[in-house]
C-alpha cells in the first residue's frame, strides 16, 4: 500500500474505500493472482484495518496536543498493534493530495529530487532558531511575544504584501492593504513592515511610492491585532518626514505634495489618537518638532504648511498652543512672500498663499473650537458634547445656550432655527464676547482681515451678507493686494480669479473641515448669494473631480445667479479668490471672500428683508436641524 | 491486528497476576521498614474485592482443560489433586461448552475454552453477585458475548417495538426508559455482527442510529465500521462495550414497567440483552428528569454504580507538620519595626489552630506511611508560609493577573508542560522525545561538579551546597535526552530535585535536575504512558497510560506498588492526579469516566460519569473536597468528592481543555484550553450554590443550574498560544504557558 492506493467514494458508503480492482493491482504487482473474491474480501478487511488505524492515531494526535492528524500518529498507531509502519512520509507539514481527473486516482507528488543540485547549493538553510520560553505579564489580555524568526509562510506574505503595496496594481494594493488591516497573525511581522516604512527617505522623489507607504501605515494602525508598541515611534517619524520635509517631489509644482502633507497630517493624528498611549511623551516630541519646523525661516514654505496642517490635525488646542503664539513672528515672513510680485516668486508667492489658506484654516477652526468650548462650558453642555471647558470666562449674556445672541442682527425670520446660532454667534463676536477669545480674535482678525470675518462670523447673519455688501468697498482696500496675485498665477491656477460681484471664496484642504455632504451638495445648485459663507464647503464638493476650467466658470456663475436683484443694484460687491491652487484631482483652490465685514448695525433691516423673502424661495431650513449647536453652524445651511 | 489482542490477552494475564504484584510489591517494601514507606500499610485486602470461590474454581477448570488439550497430562493430574478438584465435574463442563467453541478457528484454545466457562457462569446468574466485578470485568462475558442468538430478522421488530413502547409510556417515565435505547442498540448490532449477519446489522444500523444521542457519535462511528465478526476481535473499543456491563440507573416504577412490558410481549431477546449486558440500577423514588439524565450519561460504560460512590473518602487535608517557623528571621527587612511583632503574633495563631484542628475528613496522618520531612523540606516549608502570607486574596473583583510563558520556536512540537511550586523552573515535553528545563528566574541551571572535582570539595564548609555546583554548565535551559517517543507527561518533584516524564515509549523517567541525567527508568506500561505526577509529598508518583491502567510507583522501586485497572473496559487514562493529601489518586479517562482510588488498597472509591468526551485534565481543589475535570467536549465538570456528586457545569470553551488550576485558595478556577484562551471561573460561587441535602446526596440526583455565564469571570485570548499548562503561584499570580502556533 504504498502510495497509489485509489480511494474510490461512493455516495452511499460511509467512508473512503479500497476498491477491489486496486488490490488486485497490488497483488499482480507482487506476483499473486487474486480471485475476484479474496479481492473483495481483502479490499473490505483492508478498509476496515485503515479505519481502526486511523482511529487510534487520533489519540497520539490529542496527546499531542495538536489539531492535525499527522503521518507520525498513523505510523505510532501501526506500530503499537505491531504493523509495518509506512515510511517516508514523515513530513511535518500536510502533504499534498493531487488528483488524476481520468482516473479517479489520487496520489501524493513525489518530486524528484536532484541530488547534485542540492549538493551544490549555496545557500545552506539556517538551522532553525532555538526553542524558549518567553514571560508577558498582563492582566488585560494575554498577548504572547512574536516569534523571532519567520516562518517561509510568513516571508512568503511578507514579499507578496510589500510587493503588491508597493507595485503598479492599484486593485492589487488595495486588496493587500485591506489584509494588512485585519490580518491577525501578522505580529511577526510587523518589525519588517516598518522598516519597510521607514524606507519614505529613500523615496522622496515619488508621491506615489510615498503616498503607498502612508497607506501602509495607516492599515498597520488599523489592524486590531498588532500591538504597535514602541514601533509608533518609528511609524510616527516616518509620517512627520512626509509631512515636514522638503521633500524631492515638490521641487517639480505639478507635484502635488500637498495632498501627501494632508493626508500624511491626518494619519499622524490618527496614529496619536489610537496609539499615543504606547509612548509617552509622544505627544510633546510631535509638537516639539513642528514648532522646530515653523520657527525655521530656512525651511522652505511647503515644510511651514506640512506644520500648520500637523497642528491642525493635532487638534484646535495644539494650534492654539504652538502655531498661535508663533504667529506675529511668522507673520512677518509670510507677508513679505506675499507681497513680493516679482515674476521669479510666482512659485514661492503660490506656496505662501497655500500656507496662508493652511493657516487661516487652523485659526479658524480655533475660533470656532474655542467659542464651541465657551458656549458649551457657559450652556451647561446643553449641546451634549463633551466640551472641554477652558475657557468659561463669563459668556453669560448668551448663556441661554439655544437662544441666539440678543442682538438686532441675527434674523430669527430668515427661518434657520435660532439655536443654529448659539453655537457660532454672530458676525458681533469681538463685540460681546470676552477676554481672551476676542483677544485673539482680535490678533487674528489683525493678520487675516475679513478673510478671517467671513469664516467666523457669516453664518448668522446670512441675510446680512448682501446687507454687508455696501460696506465692502471698506475691505475692498485691504485684500486687492491678495486679489492681484491671483491675476498672476492665473496660470497655474485658473480658478483663482478675482470677481467684481460677488466674494466667494473657498479654502483648501477640506477635508480639515469636515463638510456636512447634503449641505455642500445643495450649494452649487442652489447658489444662494449666502454662499459665499459656505465657501470651504463648496470648494469639497467641487473639487475632488471638474477643478480646473470650471470652478472659475462656477463661482461666477453661480454667484450671479444667486445675487437677488437688490445687491446687484447695489454697489458692487467685490470677490476674488487668493491662494488657490490646482494640483491635482485633490486639491483644491482656496477662495477668499471680502465682501463681509463685521459691521454689523448699519445693516440691520435689509437682512429681514431676505429673510422675509427667503421662505418664499422655498429654500429655507431644512438641513437646519442637523447642524444645531455645533460649530458648523457657521456654514450657511440651504 | 493480532497485536491489539495479543496486547489485550497480556493485560488480562496482568490482571490475574495483579495480587502477585502487589504481593511482590509487599515483600520488597518489608525490607524498607525504616525508610517509612508503604510497607507498613496493610496490604492484605485484594483490590479484585474477594472473588467468590465459584470464580477460582471456574478458572481452574479452565487452565485444566488447556493443560489437557497441550497433552500436559502430568500437570493436569497434580493440578487436579491440589485443587481437590474431581474428573466429572470437569468434564461436564466441557461437553457443555464444545457445542459453542466450535466456530472459533481463529480464537484459539484459551477463547472457545473461556466461553465455554462463561456459559456455566451464565448458567447460575443468581449465584453471582452482582457486585462482583465492578471494576474487574468478568473475563467469561468477554469471549463468549452473543453466543445466542434469535431470528436476525426480527431485530428490527424488537427494536422498534420497545421503541414503540417506550414512546408511548408516561412522559416521566420516558426520559429514563429512553436510556436504554443505546446499550440496547449497540448489543443488538454486535449480535447481529457476530452472528455473521451482515445486511441484517447494516440495515438494523442504518435504521436507529439516527436515534442515539448525539454525544455517543464518536462512537457510533467506530460501530459502523464493524461489519465483520472478525474485526469484532481486537477493536478495543467494542471490547470494552462487552467486557463491562453497562449501568443505566431507573426507578422502580418504571423499570416494573419495562418488565411487565418485555414479559407481555415475550420479548425475550431483549430481556436477555438486558439481563446479560445491562446492570439496572434500580432506585426508589421519583424517575429522573431528561436534564438529570443526560447530565450524567455520556460514558462509555453507562453511568456509575451508585453503591460504587457509597464509600468514605477521606477528603480532608492531612495536618501540617509542626515547624518552628523563624519568622523574625531576616525576611521582613522591609516591613517596619512597629508592625513587625503583631504579624508575628497572628501567623502563629493561625498555624497552631490549623494545626491542632483535625480535619473530620481527613485520613489518619499516618494511613499512608509518608518520607519524613527532610531539612531542605522544612526550609521550603517556611519559605511557603512566608509566600503565603503575601498572597493575593483572589475574588470575582480581584482577578490574578496572568503571566503567559510562550515557547518560542518549538517546532518539535510541545506536548506537556509543568511548573515547579515555586514557579522557578519550567519543564517542557517535546514530541521530539526531549525534554527541557528552563529557569524562568534570574537563576541560571547548574550541573553538579563531576566526581574528581567533588572530591577536592571541603566537605566541612557552609556553602558546601554551593560549592558542588559547577558554574561552568550554568545556562538557562537543560536539554534532557532518553526517551525514544514523544514526551507526553512532565512532573517535578516537590523538592525541585526530581523531574518525571512519561512517553510514548512507554517507560516513565526520573531525572535528576542536579546532575540533569536520567536516574531510573520505570518499565511496566507495555503500551504509551500519557501522563505522569509526583505525589504532593514526594517519593511516590502516579502514571496512566494506553494499558488502561494507572500505577502507583515509588522512585526508589523498579516495580509498581499498585495498578489501578478498572479504567478497563476502557481505553486510555489520559490524565492522572494526586489528591492533596496524598491518600488518593484520580485518574481520567478516555471512557468519558473519572475514577478516584485509594492508595491504601488500590480499589477504586469513586466513579464520575458526565462527560462527553475523552477526559484531558483534572484539578483537585486546594482543600481537597471538590474535583474539576476538563474533556474535549469543552466543559468543565466541578464535582464534590465526599457525596460523590457532579455540583457543576461550566460551558465556554469551545475546544479541548488541556488544563486546570485552582487558585491557591480555591477561589478561582483556572481552564486553558486549545481555542487559545484561559477562562476564570467562580468556583467559589459555584460551590457554595449547590445545595446538598439528604435527599441528593443519597439519590446522586443533582439538579445543575445553568449558570456558566454568571461563574465565567473573564475571558484572555492568546495570539494562535493553544493553553498546554496553568500554574498559579505561591502569592496567587496565574502563570500559563504554551507554545507559539504560527499556522
Amino acid at each position: 500500500m504504498k502510495s497509489k492506493v485509489g480511494y474510490l467514494e461512493r455516495e452511499e458508503r460511509r467512508f473512503a474505500e479500497v476498491p477491489r480492482e486496486s488490490i488486485k493491482l497490488m497483488a499482480e504487482s507482487t506476483g499473486v493472482e487474486l480471485s475476484e473474491e479474496v479481492a473483495a474480501l481483502l479490499a473490505e478487511d483492508v478498509c476496515y484495518r485503515l479505519r481502526e488505524a486511523t482511529q487510534n492515531s487520533s489519540q497520539f494526535m490529542r496527546h499531542a496536543k495538536r489539531r492535525k492528524l499527522s503521518v507520525e500518529d498513523f505510523n505510532r498507531a501501526l506500530r503499537w498493534s505491531n504493523t509495518e509502519t509506512v515510511c517516508g512520509y514523515g513530513a511535518q507539514d500536510a502533504l499534498p493530495f493531487r488528483p488524476l481527473k481520468e482516473g479517479e486516482l489520487f496520489f501524493v507528488e513525489d518530486r524528484e529530487i536532484n541530488l547534485v543540485e542540492l549538493a551544490l547549493a549555496t545557500n545552506i538553510p539556517k538551522g532553525c532558531a532555538e526553542t524558549m520560553v518567553r514571560g508577558r505579564a498582563g492582566t488585560g489580555s494575554i498577548m504572547p511575544t512574536a516569534v523571532q524568526s519567520l516562518s517561509e509562510d510568513l516571508l512568503k506574505y511578507y514579499q507578496q504584501i510589500t510587493r503588491a503595496i508597493l507595485g503598479e496594481d492599484p486593485h492589487l494594493m488595495k486588496v493587500a492593504l485591506l489584509d494588512l488591516q485585519s490580518n491577525s497573525k501578522i505580529a511577526a511581522l510587523l518589525p519588517y513592515f516598518v522598516y519597510v516604512i521607514s524606507g519614505v527617505k529613500s523615496v522622496s522623489h515619488d508621491l506615489d511610492q510615498l503616498n503607498r507607504l502612508l497607506h501602509m501605515v495607516k492599515s498597520l494602525v488599523q489592524n486590531p491585532y498588532l500591538y504597535l508598541g514602541s514601533y509608533v515611534r518609528s511609524l510616527v517619524s516616518s509620517v512627520m518626514y512626509c509631512i515636514l520635509e522638503p521633500l524631492a517631489a515638490s521641487i517639480n509644482p505639478l507635484n502635488d505634495h500637498w495632498t501627501l502633507r494632508d493626508y500624511a497630517a491626518l494619519l499622524l493624528s490618527h496614529i496619536f489618537w489610537t496609539h499615543g498611549d504606547l509612548v509617552s511623551g509622544l505627544y510633546h516630541q510631535i509638537l516639539l518638532s513642528l514648532q522646530k519646523v515653523l520657527s525655521d525661516p530656512v525651511r522652505p514654505l511647503c515644510s511651514h504648511y506640512g506644520a500648520v496642517v500637523g497642528l491642525h490635525a493635532l487638534g484646535w488646542k495644539a494650534v492654539e498652543r504652538v502655531l498661535y503664539p508663533h504667529l506675529p513672528a511668522y507673520w512677518a515672513n509670510l507677508q513679505a512672500v506675499l507681497d513680493d510680485y516679482s515674476v521669479s516668486n510666482a512659485q514661492v508667492k503660490a506656496d505662501g498663499h497655500k500656507v496662508y489658506g493652511a493657516i487661516l484654516v487652523a485659526v479658524e477652526r480655533l475660533l470656532k473650537m474655542k467659542a464651541l468650548s465657551l458656549t458649551l462650558a457657559a450652556g451647561g453642555g446643553s449641546a451634549g458634547l463633551p466640551g472641554t471647558t477652558t475657557g468659561a470666562v463669563g459668556f453669560r449674556e448668551n448663556s441661554p445656550g439655544l437662544s441666539p445672541p440678543p442682538e438686532p442682527l441675527s434674523e430669527p425670520p430668515l427661518g434657520i432655527a435660532s439655536h443654529l446660532q448659539a453655537g457660532g454667534a454672530g458676525c458681533q463676536w469681538e463685540e460681546w464676547t470676552p477676554v481672551s477669545l476676542p483677544a485673539m480674535y482680535c490678533e487674528l482678525y489683525s493678520f487675516f482681515g475679513d478673510s478671517l470675518a467671513v469664516r467666523f462670523s457669516t453664518d448668522p447673519p446670512l441675510g446680512g451678507a448682501p446687507s454687508s455688501r455696501s460696506c465692502q468697498p471698506l475691505e475692498g482696500r485691504k485684500e486687492p493686494a491678495s486679489g492681484a496675485p491671483n491675476l498672476e498665477n492665473t496660470r497655474k491656477m485658473p480658478q483663482l480669479t478675482a470677481s467684481m460681484n460677488i466674494s466667494p471664496r473657498q479654502d483648501g484642504s477640506p477635508r480639515m473641515e469636515p463638510q456636512p455632504p447634503s449641505l455642500a451638495a445643495t450649494v452649487p445648485g442652489r447658489s444662494l448669494a449666502r454662499s459665499s459663507s459656505s465657501s470651504s464647503s463648496v470648494s469639497r464638493s467641487r473639487s475632488s473631480s471638474s477643478r480646473p476650467g470650471r470652478s472659475t466658470s462656477q463661482s461666477r456663475d453661480i454667484f450671479p445667479k444667486a445675487r437677488f436683484p437688490l445687491p446687484q443694484a447695489g454697489p458692487p460687491a467685490f470677490s476674488f479668490i487668493i491662494g488657490g491652487r490646482q494640483m491635482g484631482r485633490r486639491c483644491q483652490g482656496r477662495r477668499f471672500q471680502t465682501s463681509f465685514t463685521p459691521t454689523p448695525p448699519l445693516n440691520t433691516l435689509p437682512p429681514r428683508a431676505y429673510a422675509h423673502k427667503l421662505p418664499v424661495i422655498g429654500r429655507v431650513s431644512k438641513p437646519v436641524r442637523r447642524w444645531t449647536c455645533s460649530h458648523y453652524s457657521l456654514h450657511l445651511p440651504l | 491486528m493480532a497485536a491489539v489482542q495479543d496486547g489485550q490477552m497480556e493485560l488480562d494475564a496482568e490482571k490475574e497476576t495483579k495480587p502477585e504484584i502487589l504481593s511482590d510489591g509487599t515483600s520488597n517494601l518489608s525490607g524498607n521498614t525504616a525508610s517509612g514507606t508503604l510497607s507498613s500499610s496493610p496490604l492484605t485486602a485484594a483490590p479484585a474485592g474477594g472473588a467468590p470461590k465459584m470464580e477460582d474454581q471456574q478458572t481452574l477448570i479452565a487452565v485444566l482443560q488447556f493443560l489437557k488439550r497441550n497433552k500436559l497430562t502430568d500437570s493436569v493430574e497434580i493440578l487436579r489433586r491440589e485443587a481437590g478438584l474431581g474428573e466429572d465435574q470437569e468434564d461436564s463442563q466441557a461437553t457443555d461448552g464444545s457445542g459453542g467453541g466450535k466456530g472459533d478457528v481463529d480464537g484459539g484454545d484459551a477463547n472457545s475454552l473461556l466461553s465455554r466457562v462463561s456459559i456455566t457462569s451464565a448458567a447460575a446468574p443468581q449465584s453471582m453477585p452482582v457486585k462482583r466485578a465492578d471494576d474487574q470485568p468478568d473475563v467469561s462475558v468477554v469471549l463468549s458475548a452473543y453466543s445466542q442468538q434469535g431470528d436476525p430478522s426480527l431485530y428490527q421488530v424488537y427494536y422498534s417495538g420497545l421503541k414503540n413502547f417506550i414512546e408511548s409510556v408516561l412522559d416521566c417515565h420516558r426520559a429514563e426508559l429512553s436510556q436504554l435505547f443505546y446499550p440496547l442498540f449497540v448489543h443488538m448490532y454486535l449480535e447481529l455482527v457476530y452472528n455473521n449477519h451482515e445486511n441484517e446489522a447494516k440495515a438494523f444500523f442504518e435504521k436507529f442510529s439516527g436515534d442515539q444521542e448525539c454525544y455517543y457519535q464518536d462512537d457510533l462511528r467506530v460501530l459502523c465500521g464493524l461489519t465483520k465478526k472478525e474485526h469484532l476481535k481486537g477493536n478495543e473499543v467494542l471490547l470494552d462495550f462487552r467486557t463491562s456491563r453497562f449501568v443505566l440507573r431507573i426507578s422502580r416504577d418504571s423499570y416494573q414497567l419495562l418488565k411487565r412490558h418485555l414479559q407481555e410481549r415475550h420479548n425475550n431477546q431483549i430481556w436477555n440483552i438486558i439481563q446479560e449486558h445491562l446492570y439496572i440500577d434500580i432506585f426508589d423514588g421519583m424517575p429522573r428528569s431528561k436534564s438529570q439524565i443526560d447530565s450524567m450519561s455520556g460514558s462509555l460504560a453507562g453511568e456509575g454504580r451508585r453503591e460504587l460512590n457509597k464509600a468514605k473518602v477521606f477528603h480532608g487535608l492531612l495536618k501540617e507538620p509542626e515547624i518552628e517557623v523563624p519568622l523574625d528571621d531576616e525576611d521582613d527587612e522591609a516591613e517596619n519595626e512597629e508592625g513587625k511583632p503583631k504579624k508575628k503574633k497572628t501567623k502563629k495563631d493561625s498555624l497552631g489552630s490549623k494545626s491542632k484542628k483535625q480535619d473530620p475528613n481527613a485520613p489518619q496522618q499516618n494511613r499512608i506511611p509518608l518520607p519524613e520531612l527532610k531539612d531542605s523540606d522544612k526550609l521550603d516549608k517556611i519559605m511557603y508560609m512566608k509566600e503565603s502570607t503575601k498572597r493575593i486574596r483572589l475574588g470575582p473583583e480581584n482577578l490574578p493577573s496572568i503571566c503567559f510563558y510562550t515557547l518560542l520556536n518549538a517546532y518539535q512540537g510541545l506536548t506537556a508542560v509543568d511548573f515547579t511550586d515555586d514557579s522557578s523552573l519550567l519543564a517542557g515535553g517535546f514530541a521530539d522525545s526531549t525534554v527541557r528545563v528552563w529557569s524562568v528566574t534570574p537563576k541560571k541551571l547548574r550541573k553538579v561538579k563531576s566526581a574528581a572535582d567533588l572530591n577536592m570539595i571541603d566537605k566541612e564548609s557552609d556553602d558546601v551546597l554551593e560549592r558542588i555546583m559547577d558554574e561552568k554548565t550554568a545556562s538557562e535551559s537543560k536539554i534532557l535526552y532518553g526517551h525514544s517517543g514523544p514526551v507526553y507527561g512532565v512532573s517535578f518533584s516537590p523538592d525541585r530535585n526530581y523531574l518525571l516524564s512519561s512517553s510514548e515509549d512507554g517507560t516513565v523517567r526520573l531525572w535528576s535536575l542536579l546532575t540533569f541525567t536520567c536516574l531510573v527508568g520505570y518499565k511496566g506500561h507495555n503500551y504509551p504512558v500519557w501522563d505522569t505526577q509526583f505525589s504532593p509529598f514526594g517519593y511516590y508518583f502516579v502514571s496512566g497510560g494506553h494499558d488502561r491502567v494507572a500505577r502507583l510507583w515509588a522512585t526508589d522501586h523498579y516495580q509498581p506498588l499498585r495498578i489501578f485497572a478498572g479504567h478497563l473496559a476502557d481505553v486510555t487514562c489520559t490524565c492522572t492526579r494526586f489528591h492533596p493529601n496524598s491518600n488518593y489518586v484520580a485518574t481520567g479517562s478516555t471512557d468519558r469516566t473519572i475514577r478516584l482510588w485509594d492508595v491504601l488498597n488500590g480499589n477504586c472509591v469513586r466513579i464520575f460519569t458526565g462527560h462527553k468526551g475523552p477526559i484531558h485534565s483534572l484539578a483537585f481543589s486546594p482543600n481537597g473536597k471538590f474535583l474539576a475535570s476538563g474533556s474535549t467536549d469543552g466543559r468543565v465538570l466541578l464535582w464534590d468528592i465526599g457525596h460523590g456528586l457532579m455540583i457543576g457545569e461550566l460551558k465556554g470553551h469551545t475546544d479541548t481543555i488541556y488544563s486546570l488550576k485552582f487558585s491557591r485558595d480555591g477561589e478561582i478556577l483556572a481552564s486553558g484550553s486549545m481555542d487559545n484562551t484561559v477562562r476564570l471561573w467562580n468556583s467559589m460561587k459555584a460551590f457554595d450554590e449547590v445545595e446538598t441535602d439528604d435527599f441528593t446526596a443519597t439519590t446522586g440526583h443533582i439538579h445543575l443550574p445553568d449558570n456558566s455565564q454568571e461563574l465565567l469571570l473573564g475571558t484572555y485570548h492568546s495570539k494562535s498560544t493553544p493553553v498546554t499548562h496553568l500554574h498559579f503561584t505561591r502569592r496567587n499570580l496565574l502563570l500559563a504557558a504554551g507554545a507559539y502556533n504560527s499556522q
